[in-house]
């Protein structure tokens, strides 16, 4: 028997719209389940204070100075280079074959795995050069990690900026480098924003290549050379060891939760951007 | 002024060659540590034994080959038609301003950092399994499920882009010859997006293989070849990361071995990506 294409077109829909719907559930279950169950725990103590008896009592305090130091050493080495490069694919060179491996390498790049780089920031920062488990290492392996995502926004942003610009700072008599220091890159700078804070985003939630970079001594971080336990790698040895699950839950609330109010802002400034140039 | 700006160029191609310089460094030291434990085992005793006894000199890690392997098809069964469906309405089937929404929305399930998805489904998933379908619940199934759940950002952005990217005049013409909307879309637009849609589902693998976090909490560990769904595995990512922390000497070199494997294996995953999105 053959269905009449109406009602096949019919049951098609009605199917790819459940899937749908079923994939929207999946997000907003996982939302909702860690924050009715984590976010009881994040009072103002469990921001502040210290974790004691190895985070099974007290705050997440230690963690979140790991975090922000790390991920802060990471976006001040990679934005330079990541940007940097944007620039040199967009303002200064002709499409061929050195752009075409500057792109390959960014992309392949942007494929390993967080486990190779953890291996490979564990051999050369921690035993090659002799630094350690600590924020050094980390903050330098996470940098390689969201080297490409702050290329690959810049260069979009880059690109938005409409030529018009360019065409009429260069009639004025003003430098290629001026121009792009003083129009191209102010115009594309919400671009840029949404490339560094998508690459926060990322270090945030990150576990395998901090677990064996910058270790995790639960003590807070002073020096680069301290080790430092970020949030979630805090939050994974809770949830792996079972130390404490409500403590678990309550690390992975603010964690989530901050990743989320991040992607989302980046996303508007992007959005905003590309909506005023088109 | 002219030498100013030649020297700028020379500045920012510097720091262009970084990325690519990162993966040379990357590829070098991850074969220096690893390469001569392949050259010493043999590759051929490195890759078809599934004798892991590391302690005692026995180096195979087969078993943990056919784990990930598994563990990647399992999560393509569950991620690619998921992803596929939500790429289809996306692109053809729902109006600019819900997709708007829905777009952005679903690509915050990229956002969620893979501990948390391997906690829920330690939380929830595995009991699941344990109760209604035997076994320990730690096993292939729930890893298939979970990393099925985690590439579906990169099937979906992928595939709409694809779709997005077919233009709108095939459309018009098989809608002017009295096809349905979905007879079009499946005669017309996906094939005609068919490279872009490959490149989304060889990239989710790439991410799937590569995944380690989720995998490890979810998917039992246990060395062995598995049976069936039910059964704990132990893949290739999993081993480096619960052994790296006291592994030493050979040992250690063997997990950078098994590194070897997987980054090959990735490579020829995203270079045929490269290729598959060149050509068209």
């Amino acid at each position: 028997m053959r269905l009449d294409p109406h009602t096949t077109q019919r049951l098609v829909k009605a199917l790819l719209w459940a899937f749908t719907g079923f994939t929207l559930l999946i997000l907003i279950f996982i939302i909702v389940d860690i924050s009715i169950k984590g976010l009881p725990q994040v009072t103002p103590g469990f921001l502040s204070q210290d974790s004691t008896d190895m985070g099974r009592a007290g705050g997440i305090f230690p963690t979140i100075v790991a975090t922000a130091y790390i991920t802060a050493l990471a976006i001040l080495l990679a934005s330079p280079l990541g940007v940097g490069t944007a620039i040199y694919l967009t303002e200064y060179t002709r499409e061929g074959w050195a752009t075409r491996i500057i792109r390959f390498g960014a992309e392949c790049l942007a494929g390993v795995p967080s486990i190779i780089l953890g291996l490979f920031g564990f051999v050369l920062f921690v035993l090659k050069l002799g630094f350690g488990w600590s924020v050094l290492s980390g903050g330098l392996t996470l940098a390689i990690m969201v080297l490409p995502i702050i290329i690959r926004t810049s260069e979009e942003a880059i690109k938005a900026v409409p030529q018009d610009y360019r065409t009429a700072c260069l009639s004025l008599g003003m430098s290629q480098w001026q121009t792009v220091t003083r129009i191209v890159l102010p115009s594309a700078l919400p671009g840029i924003t949404t490339g560094i804070m998508l690459s926060v985003g990322r270090s945030l939630g990150e576990t395998a290549v901090l677990l064996f970079t910058a270790g995790a001594a639960l003590r807070t971080p002073v020096s680069l050379f301290d080790s430092g336990r970020t949030m979630a790698v805090h939050f994974y040895i809770l949830a792996r060891e079972g130390i404490s699950m409500p403590n678990a839950y309550g690390t992975a609330a603010v964690l989530v939760i901050s990743i989320l109010v991040i992607n989302v802002v980046a996303y508007t400034l992007m959005q905003r951007l590309m909506r005023r140039y088109s | 002024m002219m030498q100013r700006e030649k020297f700028i160029e020379r500045g920012l191609l510097l720091l262009a060659l970084s990325s690519i310089g990162s993966l040379a460094l990357i590829t070098i030291f991850i074969f220096i540590e690893g390469f001569p434990l392949i050259l010493s085992t043999g590759l051929k005793n490195f890759i078809l034994s599934s004798h892991w006894a590391p302690t005692k000199g026995h180096f195979g890690i087969l078993a943990m080959i056919i784990s990930s392997v598994l563990v990647t098809l399992g999560a393509m069964v569950i991620g690619v038609p998921l992803g596929l469906s939500c790429a289809i309405v996306l692109a053809e089937f729902s109006p600019k301003r819900l997709k708007m929404v829905l777009k952005p929305t679903l690509e915050l399930l990229a956002g969620i950092p893979s501990v948390v998805y391997g906690f829920l489904g330690v939380i929830w998933l595995v009991p699941l399994i344990r109760n209604y379908l035997g076994g320990p619940g730690l096993s292939l199934l729930a890893a298939s499920i979970i990393l099925g759940i985690m590439i579906l950002p990169t099937v979906i952005s992928i595939s709409i882009d694809a779709l997005t990217a077919v233009p709108d005049l095939y459309r018009d013409g098989s809608l002017a010859l009295g096809a349905t909307r979905w007879q079009t879309v499946s005669r017309v637009v996906l094939p005609a997006a068919s490279s872009g849609i490959i490149t989304a589902i060889i990239l989710g693998m790439g991410r799937a293989i590569g995944e380690t976090m989720a995998v490890i909490m979810v998917a039992g560990n246990a060395l062995q070849i598995p049976t069936s769904v039910l059964d704990p595995v132990r893949t290739l990512t999993s081993n480096i990361a619960l052994e790296l922390g006291y592994a030493a000497g050979r040992h250690r070199e063997a997990l950078f071995a098994t590194g070897i494997v997987l980054f090959v294996i990735i490579m020829i995953l995203n270079l045929s990506a490269t290729l598959i999105t060149r050509r068209r």
